[in-house]
């Protein structure tokens, strides 16, 4: 049998290299792809620890379905709001859009 | 060792690569295609935990759909596939570094908890895990509100997104 703790570690590098995508990529679709394996590290804690307590408590897979419902959500928009810029300053680099900063 | 404690591990080791590359990658569209390979893993990752619908739904809506939203808004965001310059921001090293403190945080969080090394009684076998969920989502005893909510979430966001990106002119 696999020990939870494997699950666990798995899903917490997981989180750690999508945090890493995010704190350091220039490209705005870039950052992106890193919340989504952030998302998808959470989604794992929550099923592992489904299976490892009471199966019989659906809780932790309903959670994940939300989790999967505002994923989606949050890429259209996010990904809406790419478009969007790169049509007004024909970039997607997150440094050169500074149109909020005086 | 057994077998679906190597099926795991060549699926978690294939996973962190594929979620590696698509952090590390220049070319966007390969970063892409990288993160459906990190989602098939996770996918596979959900199969081992008997959690079939999630498996299932993995697929669909991460590759099927927002895979394909990511390739979609690489080639509407770009005029030449390649990149030009520095693909990770001046501070990529306090970036790594902050990345490894979470990491070792968790782990040692981890290491200090009691429950941490419990295994999986036997999946009851007359237990129907699908049904389950789906009886649960549409309950008002369970979750009916989240569910409904997250729909009109889902709703809104569509809509935001198709007046966020269309072209005012």
């Amino acid at each position: 049998m696999i020990p939870l703790s494997w699950y666990l570690i798995f899903s917490a590098a997981l989180f750690s290299i999508g945090l890493f995508g995010v704190l350091t990529r220039r490209n705005l679709i870039a950052i992106l792809l890193g919340v989504e394996l952030m998302l998808n590290a959470v989604n794992v804690n929550l099923v592992a620890f489904w299976r490892y307590g009471d199966v019989h408590n659906i809780a932790g897979q309903a959670f994940a379905i939300i989790v999967f419902a505002v994923a989606a959500a949050e890429v259209s928009v996010g990904l809406a709001l790419v478009i969007s810029v790169y049509r007004k300053r024909n970039t997607v680099i997150a440094d050169e859009i500074d149109i909020l900063k005086w | 060792m057994t077998v679906d404690q190597i099926i795991f591990l060549i699926a978690a080791a294939s996973t962190l690569f594929a979620a590696f590359s698509v952090v590390t990658t220049g070319n966007l569209i390969r970063a892409a295609f990288w993160l459906i390979g990190a989602l098939f893993g996770v996918a596979v990752i959900f199969a081992i935990l008997h959690a079939s619908f999630l498996a299932v739904v993995q697929v669909v809506v991460y590759v099927g759909a927002i895979a394909i939203l990511f390739i979609f808004a690489v080639m509407l965001t770009r005029k030449d596939m390649r990149d030009q310059g520095a693909q990770l921001n001046r501070n990529w090293k306090f970036g790594a570094f902050l990345s490894a403190l979470v990491f070792a945080g968790l782990f040692f969080l981890l290491r200090g908890w009691g429950g941490v090394s419990k295994t999986a009684a036997a999946f009851p076998s007359d237990f129907d895990a699908v049904a389950e969920l789906g009886g649960a989502l549409v309950s008002p005893d369970a979750y009916v509100l989240p569910f409904e909510v997250a729909s009109v979430l889902l709703v809104a966001a569509l809509v935001g997104a198709v007046y966020v990106a269309y072209n005012h002119k």
